[in-house]
């Protein structure tokens, strides 16, 4: 059984026409993406602004309403669930936002931060609830010193922390890390990253781990998905992934990130413009106006294949 | 060869309410002609309040408390306010990280270069048009006419920077100075930008000071490096030397921290935090999160040199 399972998710939003009697046109933000994740499994989330990947852990979280499409978790189809249904199972799909800031509330202490979705989804309260507090707290490396502070007192990778500590407090069946790493300074950002690394094995935590940045994606994920567009162009285990990258799209990304080897020269294959508009999108192959090995094949609807085990890649020249 | 940029000795203080914060602590770098050097260290190590120095742009609370600033044989501290302001229009320029809020949001993109022509190069308003388009399309904007006619929020964040740098380099400076340039950028888009400068830099013979926290990016665009910790420059070396052999502490430290996408290295982070700079340690600022830590640290530290061109301030690490 997955703990998570995306089946044909499709998110579009119309945007307001400006002529009466012409179609909106729409933006297809997410256009029929199936992923599936394993208890106790990390599935990392890959590809630049704009591809969709926001917009997917959004509809997880029901945060959004896909206009096509399932999700289950552990065998409970969420998109089925009603309001007050819904608002039980939240307990069990958590988030971590990109900017620790921003997600923390400024009138809150740390206590009370963590203590909020204990207060709302679960059934522990006095001495118990604050009991759990101080366990994640301690989970998460924040001493009981801090609990007391406010988000102005702590630094960017404390903040996270605690971030994280509310995110796991409920004993979540999935958490979703939007970009958790990506405002954090390069010493903070390991800090983080092993932290994360290790509550998952410490206490089986599954992760959708969503980032641009594949180094870090690298150090966490089992398996990884890479999406442009709104479709995943290519999925595999991770060592695999990085080992034998098959997309063009995937192999320009890896050539993109600069390697802290002055003798490592990275294979070049760049990528013309940038990421067209979601709005009109290219019939065939999305990739195919900016890939430096298009071929006339590349405006036909694209075939999903296994190229090995588990390693799937939606190109016609592979 | 003669430095295009020498900086000695540069220590600059904020006043606040809680006391002076001592940002930048005896920096020193210098520049050759048409060279590529990489500045970099975690966030708060003065990296950017060192560039501000150099273009003379700190304003109070910051004070500069000494050092000196010298510029193709010009002392830049003793230049008066206008005089300084020709050397940062024509001869030192500046791209910083956030291009959208760096470009004035209601005045079209090419009327900026077309004023910054007019004022720096002397330029006539048909020529500063032409000359503005030119840059667009050397920084490789499509339509450059069309664009030039467009405001920065109808350019997405990469054609705002390439913008940024077709200010820069509008009039031929001999020094651009790059404050995180492809932060915030995709990874597509900021590869591009890297190489942009790379092939502008040796276009136009201008040198660049690159600041940066990420040393992918040193390793790919730098010939030299200078590593910054807590307002301290720590080590200086030819980029092949600074990855090989990295002498200081610090910078090993550095270097071990980082996930890589090529899997190599083990991300380990930086021992302690960075100290604060309301009162620093005496001596190194590095002692208190140092595993060579040793009594001489809290003194001044000596330069040393460790191999070519390589040099760095640490008593524990064996000259050569």
């Amino acid at each position: 059984m997955d703990a998570l399972a995306i089946e044909r998710l499709q998110m579009r939003f119309p945007l307001r026409s400006l002529i009466p009697w012409r179609a909106p046109r729409v933006v297809h933000a997410v256009d029929g993406v199936s992923l599936r994740i394993a208890p106790g499994e990390t599935l990392g989330l890959v590809g630049e602004s704009g591809c969709g990947k926001s917009t997917l852990a959004r509809c997880v979280l029901r945060l959004i309403e896909p206009t096509a499409g399932r999700i289950f978790l552990d065998d409970v189809e969420l998109t089925a669930l009603g309001a007050e249904d819904l608002r039980r199972r939240r307990r069990d799909v958590q988030m971590v936002f990109q900017d620790p800031t921003a997600s923390l509330n400024p009138r809150l202490s740390v206590a009370a931060t963590v203590e909020e979705p204990l207060a709302l989804h679960t059934e522990l309260a006095g001495r118990a609830r604050r009991a759990r507090v101080d366990e994640v707290l301690g989970e998460v490396g924040l001493g009981a010193g801090l609990r007391d502070r406010y988000p102005h007192q702590l630094s960017g990778g404390q903040r996270q922390r605690v971030n994280i500590a509310r995110a796991i407090a409920t004993h979540p069946r999935l958490v979703v890390l939007d970009e958790p790493t990506s405002a954090l300074d390069v010493s903070l950002r390991a800090r983080v990253i092993l932290l994360l690394g290790e509550l998952k094995r410490r206490l089986g935590m599954t992760y959708l781990f969503i980032s641009h940045d594949l180094s870090t994606v690298r150090y966490l994920c089992d398996r990884v998905a890479v999406m442009y567009l709104g479709v995943v162009v290519e999925e595999a285990p991770a060592a695999r992934l990085f080992g034998h990258p098959a997309h063009p799209y995937t192999r320009a990304l890896l050539s993109c990130i600069p390697v802290p080897d002055p003798d490592v020269t990275p294979e070049h294959l760049t990528l013309a413009g940038e990421v067209p508009s979601p709005i009109d999108i290219p019939a065939g192959c999305r990739l195919r106006g900016r890939c430096p090995l298009a071929q006339p094949v590349c405006a036909e609807p694209v075939p999903v294949r296994e190229i090995a085990p588990g390693h799937t890649v939606a190109c016609h020249l592979v | 060869m003669t430095d295009l940029l020498a900086l000695q000795d540069l220590t600059v203080h904020f006043d606040t309410d809680e006391g002076v914060v001592q940002a930048v602590d005896g920096a020193a770098l210098r520049i050759a002609p048409g060279e590529v050097v990489g500045l970099v260290g975690e966030s708060g190590s003065g990296k950017s309040v060192t560039a501000l120095a150099i273009l003379g742009l700190l304003r109070p609370p910051a004070r500069v408390v000494s050092g000196r600033i010298e510029f193709d044989g010009r002392d830049l501290r003793a230049l008066s306010e206008e005089e300084m302001r020709s050397v940062r229009g024509s001869q030192i320029s500046m791209v910083f990280q956030s291009p959208r809020t760096s470009l004035n949001p209601v005045l079209p993109v090419g009327y900026q270069i077309e004023r910054l022509l007019a004022r720096h190069g002397g330029a006539a308003p048909r020529q500063a048009r032409e000359r503005a388009v030119a840059m667009l399309r050397e920084v490789g904007i499509a339509e450059p006419e069309r664009r030039a006619g467009q405001y920065a929020h109808q350019l997405s964040g990469g054609m705002c920077q390439r913008v940024m740098i077709a200010m820069a380099l509008a009039t031929n400076p001999r020094l651009l100075i790059a404050d995180e340039p492809t932060t915030g950028l995709d990874v597509s888009i900021a590869a591009q930008i890297l190489e942009l400068l790379r092939d502008l830099g040796r276009r136009t013979g201008a040198a660049i000071l690159l600041i940066t926290h990420d040393l992918g990016v040193v390793a790919r665009l730098c010939d030299r490096v200078v590593v910054m910790h807590a307002g301290q420059t720590v080590e200086w070396a030819p980029v092949r030397g600074l990855f090989h052999a990295p002498a200081h502490p610090y910078t090993r430290a550095l270097l071990r921290s980082i996930p890589r996408v090529d899997g190599a290295g083990v991300m380990e982070p930086i021992p302690g935090w960075v100290p604060s700079l309301l009162a620093p340690p005496r001596g190194c600022r590095f002692a208190p999160r140092c595993a060579l830590v040793r009594a001489e640290c809290a003194a001044p530290i000596p330069v040393r040199a460790v191999g070519a061109e390589h040099t760095v301030a640490c008593v524990a690490v064996e000259a050569s």
